[in-house]
């Protein structure tokens, strides 16, 4: 009986416990609510469609244009850029490093890895300007190195190290067991790694790759200083592009504060919000899926 | 008997094969993320000395030091942790130990998920709008450090969840088992047993924290003030910022060598921030009995 109540009664940090771990939720709503009220009254103006879909984003003309049609478009041209070598490299160098590399070797360049993906966007930003720019521009003859490749290959360089590093990590928890039994079976370690670690790393590595997308996506830094800004519909990923997050950064300083523009920035910060919590709520859908 | 032979060839050079081109991607980007480094680090290295960390900037920020920038990030960095360490690590707690219901569990886990994948950007409209205007603390240290801490919330709690998981399940048995209570399990055998990831988790999100700019662009962040900040409410100069800034704000021609030497700076604090959390792992890993 004693043990029991012991067992039973929680002091007060315990019972604080369940509260404060609702507080991630509480932010999660919190910014939606936030977004959604100041961006409110943009839509209201502009009219929700028109607002998405519309092909210009002239927010300081006269009459001004809120059309995001052009920003949405950029901001997908470069995550998906970005993405389409990230996330192979990312895999592989995490397998290499898991499963290939000797103890030695590993114990270098996990921290290596981890060192890079910690390297501040503004700084991927600033290289992307005085290096990639200049070989961008000469090599491809384009006027301009600051564009949507420029902003792609950055962002698909700052993705790597954060998808190879998470799924190291759930390839490095797969258990010696499984390990064990698919070598028992007379598979070699190629096969091992293929039919059996991946596999079962299955729901880390989706974990990774989604976290290198929102990474992407949600970017601002880089593509503000790589991708170069221009207003237009992006043709290709050869041309200067102002993604969504760009276009908030570079413009919440000039607009004034309860104007059409600054509420269209904030509306613009919901879309983003609403296609990551999105593009989240199908992971974990597709993630559950696979684990059954 | 030469069928198996060749099946046992084919197999071998698939493997090798294989092997090789995982080799080639981790070498292309220890290669890429290679000059990145070196290349700023020796344009940088150039207007990096004592007096660059210790002095304001000069004629416009053409000349002089970076210090009020380098302060600036650090209290930022400060705050933000202040912030969410406490909050990140007893979440993790409940999420791995006391949790009862799988669906709240599920729910938490999607929240948690869905703030990490929130655009930077996004958090420093939230700050703007929250703590800026609906909470009256104006673009300042606080606006900026709360916002930046909000940003690393869900990091500390996923590297304090994975490291509360690594504990074993027998040490806590073993504990429970000798009648100590949930809280004494939870507090002298799981977060001892793993407070070097916890720690590891929290050193890097404080390395995250300094290089962040988007949040702290509307809250915070100002391009040049002549004072220190003397409370919570001042504005600050912060490292990333101040990179941004240069480039894109004045005309002289030795702006750029300021921002190669910051970006130096910067990414200095941030590789010795990150080299201290990784030489704690290691140094825990190599004294783990288990």
């Amino acid at each position: 009986m004693g043990i029991k109540d012991k067992g039973m009664r929680k002091n007060f940090i315990e019972r604080m416990l369940g509260p404060i771990a609702s507080m991630s939720l509480v932010f999660l709503l919190g910014i939606a609510l936030t977004l959604i009220i100041t961006g409110m009254p943009a839509f209201r103006e502009v009219g929700v469609l028109k607002f998405i879909f519309g092909n210009e984003w002239r927010p300081t003309f006269d009459p001004p244009y809120f059309g995001i049609w052009p920003l949405i478009v950029a901001s997908f041209i470069v995550t998906f850029g970005a993405i389409l070598f990230a996330v192979p490299i990312g895999v592989a160098s995490a397998i290499y490093t898991a499963e290939i590399a000797s103890p030695g070797v590993r114990e270098t360049i996990k921290p290596v890895m981890e060192l890079l993906a910690s390297i501040p966007s503004v700084v991927f930003g600033f290289f992307g300007i005085v290096f990639i720019s200049p070989i961008l521009q000469k090599v491809l003859g384009l006027p301009t190195g600051l564009n949507g490749l420029n902003a792609a290959i950055i962002l698909g360089l700052m993705a790597v190290p954060t998808v190879a590093s998470i799924t190291e990590d759930a390839i490095s928890a797969v258990s010696k067991d499984l390990r064990n039994a698919s070598y028992a079976l007379g598979a070699n370690k190629w096969e091992t790694i293929v039919k059996t670690v991946v596999p079962a790393a299955k729901s880390g590595i989706f974990t990774a790759v989604i976290l290198g997308v929102s990474r992407a996506m949600g970017e601002t830094m880089t593509v503000l200083m790589a991708a170069g800004g221009a207003r237009g519909v992006p043709s290709s990923i050869f041309v200067p592009m102002r993604p969504m997050t760009a276009t908030i950064a570079g413009e919440m300083g000039e607009a004034v504060i309860g104007s059409t523009h600054y509420h269209a920035l904030f509306a613009i910060g919901f879309v983003l919000f609403a296609i990551n919590v999105i593009f989240n709520l199908a992971a974990e859908y597709v993630k559950k899926g696979g684990n059954k | 008997m030469e069928i198996t032979g060749n099946k046992k060839g084919k197999r071998e050079f698939q493997q090798s094969l294989g092997f090789v081109a995982l080799q080639m991607c981790l070498l292309a980007v220890i290669i890429s993320l290679g000059v990145l480094l070196v290349f700023i680090f020796v344009k940088g290295i150039g207007v990096i000395n004592p007096d660059f960390f210790i002095k304001f900037p000069e004629d416009g920020m053409s000349s002089g030091g970076i210090f009020p920038a380098i302060l600036g990030t650090l209290l930022l960095s400060l705050v933000a942790v202040f912030f969410a360490v406490p909050m990140g690590v007893l979440t993790a707690v409940w999420l791995v130990e006391y949790s009862t219901s799988y669906k709240m569990v599920r729910i938490l886990r999607i929240g948690i998920n869905s703030l990490a994948g929130v655009p930077s950007i996004v958090f420093g409209l939230f700050g703007l709008a929250f703590f800026v205007k609906f909470m009256g603390f104006g673009p300042s240290l606080l606006s900026g450090g709360l916002s930046l801490g909000v940003l690393i919330l869900p990091t500390v709690i996923r590297t304090s969840e994975e490291a509360l998981l690594t504990v074993p399940v027998s040490f806590k048995e073993a504990s429970l088992g000798l009648g100590a209570t949930r809280w004494e399990t939870v507090y002298r055998i799981i977060l001892p047993n793993s407070i070097s990831g916890i720690l590891t988790g929290i050193i890097l999100s404080v390395g995250r924290a300094a290089g962040e700019t988007a949040p702290i662009l509307m809250t915070g962040a100002t391009f040049f003030t002549m004072r220190l900040p003397n409370s919570l409410f001042s504005e600050v100069m912060a490292l990333p910022y101040h990179i941004y800034a240069l480039m894109t704000e004045g005309t002289h021609p030795n702006q750029l060598a300021i921002a190669y030497g910051t970006a130096v700076v910067l990414m200095m604090l941030v590789l010795v921030i990150n080299s201290i959390a990784i030489y704690i792992r290691i140094m825990a890993r190599r004294a783990r009995q288990w």
